[in-house]
């Protein structure tokens, strides 16, 4: 008798995606995927692609599915959650998305504490353009639109999107997780399915931050970008879970 | 093709309506209340003057009726909030004044190419950049050019009086789900902030379409998408030919217009909104003093009556376009005439509304260059 202990989650469609070889896209959208079968919410969630290197975010999930204008995610998944507050809607965002253009519509939507989960994937440059400096991009680091490396006194340093909207009263839930390694990515999964499992439960905004390594534009091997996340991302990027509201509460 | 002698349209309103009571509110508040008559149950919105009767009502009067009203933090996210609100299916509606309609063009062009229909207003006011408070219709060019990036068209309902304004925000809704694209109201400072006497109908027949491509949770379906992005050129020219073939139809079925005494007149003021209630008493004023004058007023500037337009050049004699703003339907209708008659334009800026008498004198000039008597 045989069982299938590893299989496609219904809420992934069986295509090709167009990712570089490495990229951690394929890992959140695996976990999202899973978490969204498990929970049993598939056909009444909607997700909203990013535009940037997720931009086919529709291809790939088997569910609802919307675009929306460079960083303005959050408003699109506010107006859907307002007219539809059944349905479980989640916001898929890149560093460039969420944290440059739609900075403005991340604050917000959280300090409303509008009840959606954004996934916030932090790989440091863009990717879809061609690998320019993100907001996120680390202290020194090379980009196209930072030949000689990312110059604080320049442009500033790195943005702690988690540790910046913890400060806003409203936010239920806000975590960074990296996809390096098997026990990270357990943990990443942990971390996403509590924000889904919040949003279920009614418990306002969540987000959860995933270092995600993206050798391309790195200029590094995919196995030398998973250490380069450990040795050189995480000492700018510390792990963990920066506000769990919810848990608060019921410790109190 | 709607086209309505002038007060015919009042008159037939009014009697459907007996049973309607009649109210005296501003423009922006009677527009307001017509959206949510017509179904609207989220609305997303901005501060900014003179649309500000428009938020403080929907504030007040959505919750009363099960509806959302919620302040956004920029023009940008009320519109992009309009866009979620339609993506799964509702009707939802924004609201703003020129400075800020700029800011919703990124969002309008969206909801163009990914087809979702939507109602935004334009309560105008004068510009460029952050301009004046005063009433204007310096966005006739951004208005019905498509103010946004991309080949997309969408309705544009100019109404000029109170009355008006709630019957054609009704009809938005309608428009607006009948094609899957936004439509536009054209207001200005004057009309929003006008009180007049209304009669907002209880129940107004409105046609809601069943919505199955709305993002509604894929329960006993495939997965829906609503996209604008198709990266292989030729499927997104198929997308554009689509895109296309409806406006194509609107300019078919969705050009109205109204007339006043054009049978017998020698100038023809054209001028739409608030302009054209202006232009209605310059008729009056110069058939007293014996001139036969008519105005032609476009209730949607687009599409824009050229055919309508066109055919009233062979009674006419010169043409006179009055706007608030320093020529910009003129050349539509310069379009309409192809040349075979003179059109001028007279207009204020700034915010300035002209007065009667200025208009008069201007046509009395226009007909002594003409030599017209």
């Amino acid at each position: 008798m045989s069982e299938a202990v590893y299989q496609m989650p219904e809420s992934l469609k069986h295509v090709v995606t167009h990712y570089c070889a490495g990229c951690g896209h394929g890992i959140v959208q695996r976990l999202i995927g899973e978490i969204v079968d498990e929970l049993g919410i598939r056909e009444r969630t909607v997700g909203i692609a990013p535009v940037g290197c997720a931009v086919l975010g529709y291809d790939y999930f088997n569910f609802d599915v919307s675009e929306a204008a460079h960083g303005r995610t959050p408003a699109v998944a506010t107006g859907m959650k307002r007219a539809r507050p059944d349905l479980i809607v989640f916001s898929y965002q890149g560093d460039g998305d969420l944290a440059a253009i739609g900075t403005a519509e991340i604050i917000h939507a959280g300090n409303r504490g509008e009840n959606i989960t954004v996934i916030f994937v932090n790989n440091g440059v863009y990717g879809m353009t061609g690998g320019q400096m993100a907001p996120t991009t680390l202290v020194g680091q090379v980009t196209k639109t930072t030949p000689r490396g990312r110059m604080v006194e320049d442009v500033g340093a790195p943005l702690k999107v988690p540790e910046m909207l913890a400060v806003c009263d409203r936010t239920a839930f806000l975590a960074r997780c990296a996809l390096n390694s098997p026990k990270h990515i357990r943990d990443a999964k942990r971390a996403l399915k509590k924000a889904f499992q919040y949003q279920v439960d009614g418990k306002g905004f969540s987000l959860v931050e995933f270092l995600s390594p993206c050798p391309t534009y790195w200029g590094v091997e995919p196995l030398e970008a998973l250490k380069w996340i450990d040795e050189k991302v995480l000492p700018e990027y510390p792990l963990g879970v920066m506000k769990d509201a919810p848990a608060q509460a019921e410790g109190a | 093709m709607a086209r309505t002698e002038s007060g015919v349209r009042g008159e037939r309103a009014q009697s459907a309506r007996s049973h309607d009571e009649r109210v005296l509110m501003c423009g922006n508040e009677a527009m307001a209340e017509a959206a949510i008559r017509a179904g609207c149950r989220y609305y997303f919105g901005y501060p900014i003057t003179p649309q500000n009767e428009v938020t403080a009502y929907m504030a007040q009067r959505m919750p009363e009726v099960g509806g959302v009203f919620l302040q956004s933090e920029s023009e940008l996210a009320a519109v992009n909030m309009v866009f979620g609100a339609a993506a799964v299916g509702a009707r939802a509606m924004t609201s703003s004044s020129s400075p800020g309609i700029s800011l919703k063009q990124e969002g309008i062009s969206y909801l163009a190419g990914c087809e979702l229909p939507a109602v935004i207003a334009n309560v105008m006011r004068g510009g460029p950049g952050l301009g004046s408070i005063g009433p204007s219709q310096s966005d006739y060019f951004q208005a019905t050019r498509g103010g946004g990036h991309g080949d997309y068209r969408h309705v544009v309902l100019a109404p000029a009086t109170v009355q008006e304004l709630v019957d054609l925000t009704i009809e938005a809704f309608d428009v607006a789900d009948r094609y899957r694209n936004p439509v536009l109201v054209l207001s200005d400072g004057v009309l929003g902030q006008m009180m007049e006497p209304v009669v907002i109908p209880e129940h107004p027949e409105t046609h809601e379409p069943p919505k199955p491509w709305a993002l509604t949770g894929c329960k006993g379906r495939e997965p829906n998408w609503i996209k604008s992005l198709y990266l292989d050129v030729n499927e997104l020219e198929r997308h554009n030919a689509k895109l296309q073939a409806k406006y194509a139809q609107m300019e078919r079925d969705e050009v109205r217009y109204d007339t006043l005494r054009i049978e017998d007149a020698d100038v023809v003021l054209v001028a739409f909104g608030m302009v054209a209630r202006i232009c209605r008493s310059v008729v009056r004023v110069l058939r007293e003093r014996g001139v036969r004058a008519g105005l032609f007023r476009p209730i949607a500037v687009w599409p824009f009556p050229y055919e309508a337009l066109r055919a009233t050049r062979g009674r006419a004699r010169v043409y006179l376009v009055v706007e608030m703003n320093a020529g910009q339907m003129v050349e539509d209708v310069r379009l309409a005439i192809e040349g075979r008659r003179p059109v001028e334009f007279y207009g204020r800026t700034g915010g300035v509304v002209m007065t009667v008498e200025e208009v008069v004198v201007e046509v009395e000039k226009l007909l002594a260059k003409e030599g017209v008597s």
